[in-house]
């Protein structure tokens, strides 16, 4: 087991620079998912920690071994891929068992480890089968399986569940949570999914354009988003987002005229007000005009304007709701879940 | 198909029987010519129908010496000496085309595409347009009536290495990291991953290249001048001259029957992957 | 065309590369390089001393009857077998789509001419139409032909385009075959349902959809004609009656190897050589296309 650090890496293809100077501690035994969207350069960093693409500049370091110019295989890593890579041609044991004939290991302490892998991941039956006679569950098992029996210091996973249905996802993100603290190895995880990203991780290294937005624990990327971006990116349904402007009084203006109180500067700022934090309130002043509404049973979703605008706002009122279209809802907001960004840089105020 | 009127398949089933007869004449005929005994086959009209010569002609053709007043070496050894030309070829072919498309797709290196369009120009140059020169070539590296000079002019493929180039860009690029993150290098990937995936390739590859390598004709009927080296097909040319002085034609047919049938054998019997091989090395 | 990794740099792929390099530089490109070189010399009739003379040799083939005889002599042949065997294959593919059961066994019995050696196809149709014994020839007597190729040049061509077709057929209608089989049936169903007939969907579906096919076929056949029917004109003519059969190949190898003219085969195979870069061009515009159709 190890740490992971990454220390101010860059990524250029040519002349087009993908990743603008990352840096980052992965604590010994942490898991650490890296959100963004796609295109973000999340995956060539994950490939860049693995030694599948070169470092343009910048240090990984593994425990405390610098490992940019070591091959992939002598990194102590392994990785489980999107579409699992599993070697068609050969049985799920000789997937398992591949890398470790590679580095020599004998036939004994092979076939342990392949059936202590099997067990933990009750794939034991499937032994002898090709990976296309495996269902895309089974095969993410063999893919991790092929993973685990490296013993390695560091787990590299990129998207591995984007190709499974919505159900086994859900599934199989618990048992990669439960098989990471079992084993207690250190795991770097790639995905796209904000919502598979806040349930797995330890932390969560936001991406965006090749640049850190925020590195932090789901619960501070949730209640202090560092920017416009992470807020935006955190949170479903998401954050809604208005225009406003700080008065010398201490107090915002709305962008239908109505003022409330809690600048935190002057001159013109961005709101963030998370749906699920809307509280209705007749006297409120936030005023939204009710269009569609979306019962969800435990809440409903209330899709509207604020009055006045064409600022499209949603809020989440929980237990069942009934309203006319056309109607005008009042709602109040907590100042310390009253987000606010400067306009300009979208850094948080 | 959509129409279920009976005189339609009727007519279907005929029109194919007429096409099958008409392809298959030619060598039924031959067939026939090959079952009799050689005065038979100077009597007009020629028989339609087999007679009972047909294993004594395969005797006496496969281990004799040919035709009265041409004596060569005998067929079994002359089938020997196609055996050797069409497997070398294929192999050979085989061999250096999978290998440098593993090159060329996993490797970037300088000059790299200029290798590749180096192989390409092969596609232009097939050798009835460069005989003379290329005979000149193969003379001076002495490679006259050689096993090594009947196979190894006609072994650079391009279209052998396009179609594993083909098959190397389907294969995942995962394929490759993963194989990297388990440690394997260059040819133990080539061998452990790339070899076995690319087998229904290789030997559909491996039947096409088969029956053009035993099919040659011009190549050999050039560099070989030594009866011991000639292969069958070239020889039935020599017959065939020959048999306006020794119409024999008995021995003759059985020897182009003896001279199609291996060929013709893997075309039925490995019909999958003659199919295969031909519509992905042409493509 | 590029894979995202590759392996770090070493000299193993030149190590890969070199057997195919080698090959190619000693048996193609020396050879072609050195066909282009003598084509623009004349040596004389001792082979004492050579001249350079630029493109004389080309000249002089243009202006030779012989030559131009066997390059028209060469397109018709290719025109005709191409259109022989074509048109064979894509009727016998066009019912063969229709067969439900048995299929795969017309397929077979039908495909195997393909791994006949040209030279040998060449010596079946001989045979059958050899002028004394032939039980062709026996039959034509019936019907009033005098029937002779050895003697009459149009027969002799004749006889060679059958020949080179019935070769050709196997491997044309394999391709039609399947192109036919690619083509969804609903889409055969949906102009039953607009009440086009067996033979009217043949041509205004069918043969329309089958037509990269069709051109595909046709540079192939081409080829084919142009280059691999050397063994059936070299086992039934030998170029002959009076050069009737006299195709550019067997041209080449005639002046080369029998008449010895350096100079005028090196001229022919670098116009050969033309034509085959022509005819790959063509047949790579064409897989261009075809992955847009």
């Amino acid at each position: 087991m190890a740490s992971l650090t990454l220390k101010d890496l860059y990524k250029s293809y040519g002349n087009t620079e993908v990743l603008h100077g990352i840096s980052g501690e992965i604590q010994d035994g942490e898991f650490v998912v890296i959100v963004g969207p796609s295109g973000c350069g999340k995956s060539t960093l994950l490939r860049m920690i693995a030694g599948l693409e070169i470092i343009s500049a910048g240090e990984v370091y593994i425990g405390d071994r610098k490992v940019n110019d070591l091959e992939p295989a002598d990194r102590d890593i392994a990785m489980v891929f999107q579409n699992y890579a599993l070697y068609p041609h050969m049985s799920v044991r000789q997937n398992m068992a591949y890398g470790l004939k590679i580095r020599g290991i004998s036939k004994k302490e092979i076939n342990r480890r392949v059936e202590e892998a099997a067990d933990i991941l009750e794939i034991r039956e499937y032994l002898d089968r090709k990976p296309r006679q495996l269902s895309g569950g089974q095969r993410q098992r063999v893919a991790m399986g092929r993973a685990i029996v490296r013993e390695p210091e560091v787990f590299l996973f990129d998207e591995p569940l984007s190709n499974l249905d919505a159900k086994l996802r859900v599934q199989m993100r618990l048992e990669i949570r439960k098989l990471q603290q079992r084993l207690g190895v250190t795991a770097v995880y790639v995905t796209h999914d904000q919502v598979e990203a806040m349930t797995l991780g330890d932390r969560l290294m936001v991406l965006n354009a090749g640049y850190v937005e925020q590195f932090g624990t789901p619960l501070e990327l949730y209640e202090r988003p560092a920017s416009l971006f992470v807020a935006g990116f955190i949170g479903s349904p998401a954050m809604n987002f208005l225009e406003a402007k700080g008065q010398p009084d201490g107090m915002l203006q709305l962008e239908n005229g109505v003022v409330i109180s809690g600048a935190k500067s002057e001159g013109p700022v961005t709101l963030g007000m998370r749906p699920e934090h809307l509280i209705e309130d007749t006297e409120g002043p936030i005023r939204i005009e009710v269009s569609v509404l979306e019962q969800l049973g435990a809440n409903t979703l209330i899709h509207g304007t604020l009055e006045g605008t064409e600022r499209e706002m949603v809020a989440s009122l929980p237990g069942i709701h009934q309203l006319e279209p056309g109607r005008v809802l009042g709602f109040l907001i907590r100042p310390d879940e009253l987000h606010q960004f400067d306009s300009k840089t979208g850094k948080r105020l | 198909m959509v129409e279920h009127r009976p005189i339609l398949t009727v007519l279907t089933h005929l029109v194919m029987l007429t096409g099958i007869l008409l392809i298959a004449f030619p060598i039924w005929i031959t067939f026939v010519a090959a079952s009799h005994d050689a005065i038979r086959m100077t009597q007009v009209p020629l028989p339609l129908w087999p007679g009972d010569q047909f294993w004594h002609n395969m005797k006496i053709t496969l281990l004799g010496s040919g035709l009265r007043g041409t004596e060569t070496t005998p067929v079994w050894w002359m089938m020997f000496n196609s055996l050797v030309m069409a497997l070398s070829i294929a192999f050979g072919k085989i061999a250096i085309s999978i290998i440098s498309a593993f090159a060329i797709v996993y490797f970037r290196f300088p000059f790299r595409m200029g290798f590749f369009w180096l192989i390409f120009i092969t596609l232009m140059l097939p050798v009835e347009v460069r005989i003379l020169p290329t005979f000149e070539v193969v003379a001076n590296l002495g490679l006259l009536n050689s096993y090594a000079g009947l196979s190894l002019p006609l072994i650079a493929s391009a279209t052998a290495t396009f179609m594993f180039r083909q098959v190397f860009l389907t294969i995942p690029d995962e394929m490759l990291e993963s194989a990297r993150i388990d440690g394997a290098g260059p040819m133990r990937f080539f061998w452990d991953i790339l070899l076995p995936l690319s087998r229904t390739n290789i030997a559909a590859l491996f039947v096409i290249l088969f029956i053009y390598g035993w099919n040659q004709y011009l190549w050999p009927l050039l560099i070989t001048t030594d009866a011991d080296m000639t292969t069958v097909v070239v020889s039935l040319k020599q017959m065939l001259t020959a048999a306006e002085a020794t119409p024999e034609w008995n021995i003759i047919m059985m020897t182009a029957l003896l001279a199609m049938l291996p060929p013709i054998l893997v075309v039925v019997f490995m019909q999958k992957l003659f199919v295969k091989g031909l519509t992905e090395t042409d493509k | 065309m590029l894979k995202r990794v590759h392996f770090p740099p070493s000299i193993l792929p030149y190590l890969l590369v070199a057997p195919q390099v080698a090959i190619t530089l000693i048996f193609f490109i020396w050879p072609a390089a050195e066909a282009l070189y003598q084509s623009f010399l004349i040596e004389d009739a001792f082979g004492l001393s050579t001249e350079f003379v630029w493109f004389e040799n080309f000249d002089a083939l243009f202006k030779d009857p012989q030559y131009t005889g066997a390059f028209l002599r060469t397109a018709f042949f290719s025109g005709a077998v191409a259109f022989l065997s074509l048109s064979l294959a894509i009727v016998l593919a066009g019912f063969a789509d229709r067969v439900v059961r048995g299929a795969t066994v017309y397929r077979t019995l039908l495909i195997w001419p393909y791994a006949i050696a040209p030279v040998l196809a060449g010596a079946l149709w001989a045979f059958m139409f050899n002028p004394t014994l032939g039980i062709i020839s026996y039959a034509l007597e019936f019907i009033n032909v005098d029937w002779n190729y050895k003697v009459n040049g149009r027969q002799a061509m004749a006889l060679v385009i059958m020949a080179a077709a019935w070769k050709q057929v196997a491997y044309n209608f394999l391709f039609y075959l399947a192109a036919m089989q690619s083509i969804p049936k609903s889409v055969i169903e949906a102009a039953a349902i607009d009440g086009a007939g067996p033979i009217r969907r043949f041509w205004t579906i069918i043969f329309p959809l089958v037509s990269p096919t069709t051109f595909f076929l046709l540079v192939i056949n081409a080829v084919y004609a142009f280059f691999d029917t050397f063994g059936i004109i070299d086992a039934v003519t030998q170029g002959g009656p009076a050069n009737a059969t006299t195709i550019l190949v067997y041209k080449v190898y005639n002046d080369g190897f029998v008449g010895l003219d350096l100079g005028g085969s090196a001229a022919q195979s670098v116009i050969l050589m033309a034509l085959v870069i022509a005819m790959t061009v063509v047949q790579f515009r064409f897989i261009e296309k075809k992955v847009e159709y």
